[in-house]
């Protein structure tokens, strides 16, 4: 997959195209109402939210995408099939894990990664443990579940996800057509 | 999060060295899958943020504490349907459990809250397909119920 691969989708409606910036305007007029009337809590906590997942974007996405352009460029295809591909063994879960855990931010951040994998011949089954890793194993989140959950609640819930969610990877693969590929839409 | 910035920035100036055309590359790659995808996104968390408005933390707590099994459902349809960060999603879960919400329960808010996006469906769609998100959205459902299920049984 070089760059300049992906189809040209077909143009979306009007409403298709600006319904994302009209909802964003609501809520950017509500928090503005919310300020001005003083009395508007709702308007005023939607704006805040908002803000907050921006701010959240602004700090994980661009690296992210840079990461994925980056492994797009740099990662050969075989590399990708000899260590995570249908005929890799289970040595590639700790890859998976491993890759998950360096990175960060919420689940739809990885999407585009897991993407990216999977286009270059990594099975199903370990795209799908690398997005379930990625979710739900986050080593600075563990730190934080600790300080407010305790230990024991932490480290049984990380690895009984853990043996949940490998079988779920598998089960995943085994659930798709064998010749199944993503939509070309967004890579 | 400062992490994923170091590695990322040590890769560009790793990649810029080696090739600084690949990396021009790779770089126009990420903005354009970015841009791509980044009005659905801007829309889906608009839609999230006004959800998130009407839901009070208080309204949260009301369900989940108590016992049988509505908390326990409710705190899997909270979950899958919230986008909360983590650092805030911790210690409202702490909250939950001051007023008596059991460990399956905090273990199904949780693990559902980060594994299953029912609002976030369109954005994966975009990427996996619908069939797929879907699926992958059911099976997360059902591996958090065997995660609550496996915490009651490890910790009571």
């Amino acid at each position: 997959m070089g760059v300049g691969m992906s189809k040209q989708r077909k143009r979306p409606s009007v409403i298709g195209r600006s319904w994302p910036w009209i909802i964003a305007a609501v809520v950017a007029v509500f928090w503005v109402f919310g300020r001005i009337s003083g009395g508007f809590a709702f308007g005023l906590k939607a704006g805040v939210n908002l803000r907050e997942f921006l701010i959240e974007m602004a700090m994980v996405l661009p690296p992210m995408f840079l990461l994925v352009g980056l492994f797009d460029v740099w990662v050969p295809r075989h590399l990708v099939e000899r260590h995570a591909g249908r005929h890799a063994g289970a040595a590639a879960i700790p890859w998976m894990v491993l890759l998950a855990t360096l990175q960060a931010g919420p689940l739809y951040a990885a999407f585009p990664f897991a993407i990216g994998l999977w286009r270059k011949g990594c099975a199903p089954r370990n795209v799908f443990i690398y997005l379930f890793a990625f979710s739900a194993m986050k080593l600075p989140m563990l730190t934080f579940e600790v300080a407010f959950l305790g230990w024991r609640f932490s480290l049984a819930r990380t690895i009984i996800t853990l043996l949940v969610f490998i079988p779920a990877g598998m089960a995943m693969e085994r659930l798709l057509p064998e010749a199944y590929s993503p939509p070309e839409a967004a890579y | 999060m400062i992490v994923l910035w170091i590695i990322t920035g040590a890769a560009l100036i790793a990649s810029f060295f080696a090739d600084r055309h690949k990396t021009f590359a790779a770089a126009a790659r990420g903005f354009q899958l970015l841009r791509g995808i980044l009005p659905l996104l801007l829309g889906v968390l608009a839609l999230v943020s006004l959800i998130l408005a009407a839901v009070t933390p208080e309204m949260m707590e009301h369900v989940l504490a108590g016992r049988g099994p509505l908390p326990f459902l409710a705190a899997f349809g909270l979950g899958s349907v919230a986008l909360i960060p983590g650092f805030i999603a911790y210690p409202l879960t702490a909250v939950f459990k001051q007023h008596g919400a059991s460990y399956a329960v905090q273990a199904a808010f949780i693990t559902s809250l980060m594994m299953v996006g029912i609002l976030t469906l369109p954005i994966e769609a975009r990427f996996f397909g619908w069939r797929v998100s879907l699926l992958r959205n059911g099976l997360a459902l059902f591996g958090a119920f065997l995660v609550a299920a496996g915490m009651t049984w490890v910790l009571a």
